[in-house]
């Protein structure tokens, strides 16, 4: 019982020195403002450029994420591609070059994969869009209405196209945003007739625009708008009879015809768990078939995984780097504190002759440490919480501050000032006290 | 004077190593010194005084033999036991005056008082009171930079009284004034005497070996003589 009250009362005391002891640290500090000022400098960059770092790095990671996640994860998406030069075979030089997706490729895929739809087979052409005498050079892509909902387009305003204007060939169409404003910068696009060569089509939607799909899968920061290209879309059943089978080229001087099929298809799983495999399968049926490679697959599932392991590698990366700036904050705190502590000798031998334990001498040393790292730790975290909000304002780019990272970075920075005090405080602590008093 | 003996050394020795020889600070040393007495101890330069002081102070641990301060043997005891003891019951008043030059003069003397977990309150109060008792009560809030030597020492005096310690020890502490600020500092220790403090300085000065009861006469680390003028 009486050990315990004495227990209580250590308590009690100890407290009341603590406090006394961090007033001394931060009076012994001010003393010396820019000495101390320089050494927190350390920490405070460290700290503020971790957290600027994870910011950045998180905001762009989640914007790519976002759009990957657009395309669908459920899809596998197959688009036709001209063969290279080389992979040509020379007979075929001279006449209509054929190549791509075909209907009998999807066929062949929805009898092999029971559980797999086949959906949205479009013809993507590239073509000059008018509205009276403005012009847009854009993608026409020949879709079913369906299209819309698998590829997650987001109207703006009208409706996408019905399955009866699919059925019967009507020249309406769906036009993205980026279209939208520059056909029409005044007016309101829907019931209006565009021109695509000589043919007239009405708007009846508008959509956010899409991004493309190997742009997603390169970039992972395209966030201010230059990824989307500018696009209309028609019923599929119109494009096939209103520019055919065959599309003429004219290329460095000549004539060039190609004939493809499919330009896009997406190839919708059931279960997002078999996406992966179904995507190997998929390949291989097409692969089956063909000498040459004139295609090309894209599994948003897999672009996702790998943006999550990018962006793992990006803060492993970040975080190696605090460390080491963190480090060297830390080594510059000990730096200063040993000279502090040889400087101040004499006063470590009074303290002691006047009743300091090595206890209370190491508790002075490490308080002053502490204090040195955590005002840099507590900087940094203000200077780098104000960073990411202002690149978000002035470069336009996304910035996310999650909460652990100011949390983590101070803690860490707290805990340097425990580590790279241990060591000074500790000799001053072991100082022989008559030897210390006799310092000059 | 009472019985038990505020300080005795039992032969003690202190033994200095370096390298191959070895070497007696302090050979066999041994006396007794009772409450209210005031010591002087004396001897040429190098023949063991500070380090006779260092050990009564419990700063330092002799190589041989015993160390009894206020009854208790205190020559086994650890490095936090020793602080302790120097915080509780040792005042000391050195020749360099030795204040902490970022601490002002209240700030200073409050130091020992601090150490034993005494509140910020009651120690405030008592370091206060003891400054007035040197005469500083118009000097409470100035750095020791802005003070005189003699000043210095008042400070000095009053922090190594503010524990209200067994024994008073010091080494030299007129050693750094001029004559007429080390005549008032001897004084107040003329004073603290008459208040039945106990005493124990190191000196070179004849005349302050006069002042003491008692004088002790080192040399070559061993007591030559140890002397009382009869008046306590
Ligand atoms: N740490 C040490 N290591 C080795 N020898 C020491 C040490 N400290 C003191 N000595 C020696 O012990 C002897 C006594 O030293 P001390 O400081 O006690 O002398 P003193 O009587 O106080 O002299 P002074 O009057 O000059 O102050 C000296 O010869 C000194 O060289
Ligand atoms: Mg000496």
């Amino acid at each position: 019982m009486a050990s315990l009250d004495l227990h209580g009362l250590a308590v009690l005391f100890s407290f009341g020195k603590m406090r006394r002891a961090v007033a001394l640290g931060f009076k012994t500090l001010w003393l010396h403002r820019l000495r101390s000022f320089l050494t927190m400098l350390g920490i405070v960059f460290g700290v503020c450029s971790v957290i600027a770092m994870l910011a950045v790095g998180e905001g762009a990671g989640h914007e790519a994420q976002e759009q990957i996640r657009r395309l669908g994860s459920q899809n596998i998406i197959l688009r036709s591609v001209k063969p290279t030069e080389g992979q040509r075979l020379s007979s075929e030089q001279s006449r209509v070059l054929e190549y791509g997706l075909t209907y009998n490729d999807m066929r062949r895929i929805e009898s092999t994969l029971p559980n797999v739809k086949v959906l949205a087979p479009g013809r993507i052409i590239r073509n000059h869009v008018f509205y009276t005498t403005r012009r847009v050079d854009a993608e026409i892509v020949g879709v079913v209405p369906w299209y819309a909902g698998i590829r997650n387009l987001r109207l703006k305003s009208g409706r996408f196209f019905s399955a009866l204007e699919l059925e019967g060939h009507v020249n309406v169409c769906v036009i993205s945003e980026n279209v939208a404003a520059r056909l029409f910068p005044f007016l309101s696009p829907l019931r209006r007739n565009v021109r695509v060569g000589s043919d007239y089509y009405k708007v009846v939607g508008v959509v956010e625009p899409e991004l493309g799909v190997g742009q997603a899968a390169t970039s992972a920061g395209a966030s201010n708008g230059s990824g989307y290209a500018p696009r209309i879309y028609i019923p599929l059943t119109a494009a096939k009879s209103r520019f055919g089978e065959t599309l003429m080229r004219r290329s460095a001087g000549t004539f060039e015809a190609e004939r493809v099929q499919l330009h896009e298809a997406i190839v919708q799983v059931a279960r997002v768990d078999d996406v992966e495999e179904t995507a190997m399968i998929v390949d291989r049926i097409l692969a089956r078939e063909r000498r040459q490679k004139d295609y090309e697959m894209t599994v948003p599932l897999e672009l996702l995984r790998q943006a999550e392991r990018t962006k793992q590698i990006f803060n492993t990366v970040l975080g190696a780097i605090a460390a080491i700036s963190l480090l060297v904050g830390g080594i510059g705190i000990m730096n200063i504190m040993l000279a502090s502590v040889t400087e101040r000798t004499r006063e470590i031998g009074i303290r002691r002759a006047l009743g300091a334990k090595r206890r209370d001498i190491i508790l002075q040393f490490l308080i002053e440490t502490v204090i040195l790292s955590g005002t840099g730790g507590v900087i940094g975290v203000i200077i780098g919480v104000a960073i990411p909000i202002v690149i978000s304002h002035v470069a336009n780019m996304t910035t996310i501050v999650t909460p652990w990272a100011p949390m983590l970075a101070f803690s860490i920075s707290a805990l340097i000032g425990i580590v790279f005090g241990i060591y000074p405080a500790l000799r001053a602590a072991n100082m022989d006290p008559v030897e210390a008093l006799r310092h000059e | 004077m009472s019985d038990t003996p505020i300080v005795a050394l039992r032969r003690v020795t202190k033994t200095y190593r370096m390298g191959d020889s070895v070497f007696d600070a302090l050979h066999e040393v041994d006396f007794e010194v009772h409450h209210g007495e005031y010591v002087a101890i004396m001897g040429p330069s190098g023949c063991g005084k500070s380090t006779l002081l260092n050990v009564l102070g419990c700063l330092d641990k002799p190589t041989v033999g015993h160390y009894l301060l206020g009854g208790k043997d205190v020559s086994s005891f650890d490095d936090d036991a020793l602080s302790e003891i120097r915080g509780a019951q040792l005042g000391f008043i050195f020749q360099s005056y030795n204040l902490i030059q970022q601490l002002t003069v209240l700030e200073n003397i409050e130091v020992p008082l601090y150490y034993q977990g005494i509140g910020a309150g009651a120690g405030r109060r008592k370091a206060k009171e003891l400054a007035e008792r040197v005469g500083l009560g118009n000097r409470l809030h100035h750095k020791p930079s802005e003070l005189s030597g003699g000043q210095q020492q008042r400070v000095g005096i009053a922090r190594a009284l503010v524990n209200e310690p067994l024994v008073l020890l010091a080494d030299e502490p007129t050693g750094n004034l001029d004559s007429s600020s080390g005549a008032e500092i001897l004084e107040l220790f003329d004073e603290l005497r008459r208040q039945q403090k106990t005493i124990i300085m190191v000196t070179h000065d004849p005349d302050i070996g006069e002042r003491a009861g008692r004088i002790i006469r080192l040399r070559d680390g061993k007591i030559e003589e140890d002397v009382r003028n009869g008046l306590s």
